[in-house]
């Protein structure tokens, strides 16, 4: 059977291979924050709150040319099958300076010298992809804060799994798939305006024609989560915190 | 052409063209102009801007804000209003002259002033204390509404402000930076606090005017006739309170 096509020739959700799980977003969802918004992909949740501008402690991490973006990102010990110790760790420590610089690109915090603007981003419920649900769910959040942002930011995990592209993986094709090639993932962040990459990266293996491939899936797939984006910024009621 | 009052999100084209002007929270992208922050887009004449309807306060010149002494300098005081830095307010901005060396007796750390946004700069906000109305607050009660509710509690220029305190008959302050000072009798205190209340719990929905006049009488109290109050609207309404440019 493993011609050309090789072993994955069905998703295990009955997705299409370029269809993206169901995505959903809200904003304001925590009143004390200055901004915060939850997104959702299938079984996959985020919540992200912002903070700030503030003054930023202890002084000698102050920049006097710009305020500075901190970024926090913690998965809950209750979001996946098997508890995660909380706190930080490798994992996590990892993904929040790349979300940091993903969300960098974009926000202008030039007007605001001596500050911090703190982003918090936690996961409650995890299947694949919770750094770009938490990018997706951090754009807005900033947004919602009033931040100046030249453009918005929205990812996707796109990948390789044995020698099919699929677009947004779940937890199956993520990590318990290791037959055959095996499973290549690649979360993708992509400005909204300029079209710019804004985060990229990789693990696995897969040929430079099929890595570009993916690109442009996540290119495609990224319009899909900048409406949602969209949508839940254009519907909030009035002056709502 | 488009609406000129939409909801924009950064990155969002608002209008095309070389005649617009992009002013605060917007940029120029090519012949586009482009939203720099989420808000209300606003298009008079050829300027287009974006004001914000959520997040933190961002103080203005000519704001009225609420604050707390938090440090003193050897010419002038430090006041903590809810922005990203503190306010600054000189030694040479409040009403009568004081010794340099007795800053504390005129105000000390943790008193309350209601002072006004003098300058707005990157590194910082000043602030003057020389006009009426602005000054120490002694007595009363404070409450923290929060920034983006102010301009439903002062209303269509300062209608629902003249409302409450038509009668409650208490004197209300507003800070543009959400904070609120009511002076009265304890009785009056304490029924503005719960019209207040009322209105930023209901402060989306249409009609508000009505509903309050409604609360008010459910209180037990009058109305008192003030000039016509026009319609509310869903958009926000400019700050109106000192908010002259």
């Amino acid at each position: 059977m493993a011609g050309d096509k090789g072993i994955y020739t069905k998703r295990d959700d009955g997705r299409k291979f370029d269809e993206i799980r169901e995505m959903s977003a809200e904003v304001g969802i925590v009143d004390s924050a200055d901004g915060s918004a939850s997104f959702n992909t299938g079984h996959t949740k985020a919540i992200a709150v912002v903070r700030g501008p503030r003054t930023l402690h202890p002084q000698h991490m102050q920049n006097p040319r710009k305020g500075i973006l901190r970024v926090s990102y913690g998965m809950m010990p209750f979001s996946v099958t098997d508890r995660i110790r909380p706190g930080p760790n490798r994992r996590s420590e990892e993904i929040s300076k790349v979300t940091e610089w993903a969300l960098n690109s974009v926000v202008d915090l030039s007007e605001y010298p001596n500050t911090v603007v703190d982003v918090f981003i936690q996961i409650p419920q995890a299947d694949a992809g919770t750094r770009v649900a938490g990018i997706n769910a951090a754009a807005i959040a900033l947004a919602h804060a009033g931040i100046p942002m030249k453009e918005m930011v929205s990812a996707i995990g796109v990948g390789k799994i044995d020698k099919t592209l699929v677009v947004d993986l779940d937890k199956y094709e993520d990590s318990d798939f290791h037959d055959a090639e095996g499973s290549t993932d690649i979360p993708v962040a992509i400005t909204s305006r300029t079209k710019n990459i804004s985060l990229l990266q990789l693990d696995g293996k897969i040929s430079v024609p099929e890595f570009k491939e993916c690109v442009k899936n996540a290119k495609v797939a990224c319009e899909e989560i900048l409406k949602v984006q969209m949508q839940a910024l254009k519907n909030i009621d009035g002056g709502n915190n | 052409m488009k609406n000129t009052r939409q909801i924009v999100i950064p990155g969002e084209e608002i209008v095309s063209g070389n005649e617009f002007l992009p002013g605060e929270g917007a940029y120029r992208d090519g012949e586009a102009v482009v939203a720099e922050r989420f808000g209300i887009a606003n298009i008079s004449e050829k300027h287009v801007r974006v004001v914000p309807v959520s997040g933190a306060y961002y103080p203005r010149r000519g704001n009225t804000i609420i604050g707390t002494i938090v440090d003193i300098t050897f010419n002038g005081w430090l006041i903590d209003f809810g922005g990203a830095q503190n306010a600054f307010l000189p030694v040479s901005e409040v009403p009568r002259y004081i010794n340099r060396n007795e800053l504390r007796d005129f105000l000390d750390f943790g008193e309350t002033v209601i002072v006004k946004v003098w300058d707005v700069k990157s590194r910082g906000t000043d602030a003057s204390m020389k006009m009426r109305g602005f000054g120490k607050i002694e007595g009363g009660l404070i409450l923290n509404v929060g920034p983006n509710k102010v301009p439903r509690i002062i209303g269509k220029e300062g209608s629902m402000v003249k409302m409450i305190k038509g009668a409650t008959g208490c004197s209300i302050t507003v800070g543009q930076n959400g904070k609120v000072w009511i002076k009265g009798t304890i009785e009056g205190e304490l029924a503005t606090k719960k019209i207040i209340e009322f209105i930023v719990e209901n402060a989306t929905i249409a009609g508000l005017t009505e509903k309050v006049e409604k609360f008010i009488t459910g209180l037990g109290m009058k109305i008192e006739e003030v000039e016509a109050i026009a319609e509310d609207t869903d958009v926000e309404e400019e700050n109106t309170e000192g908010d002259k440019e």
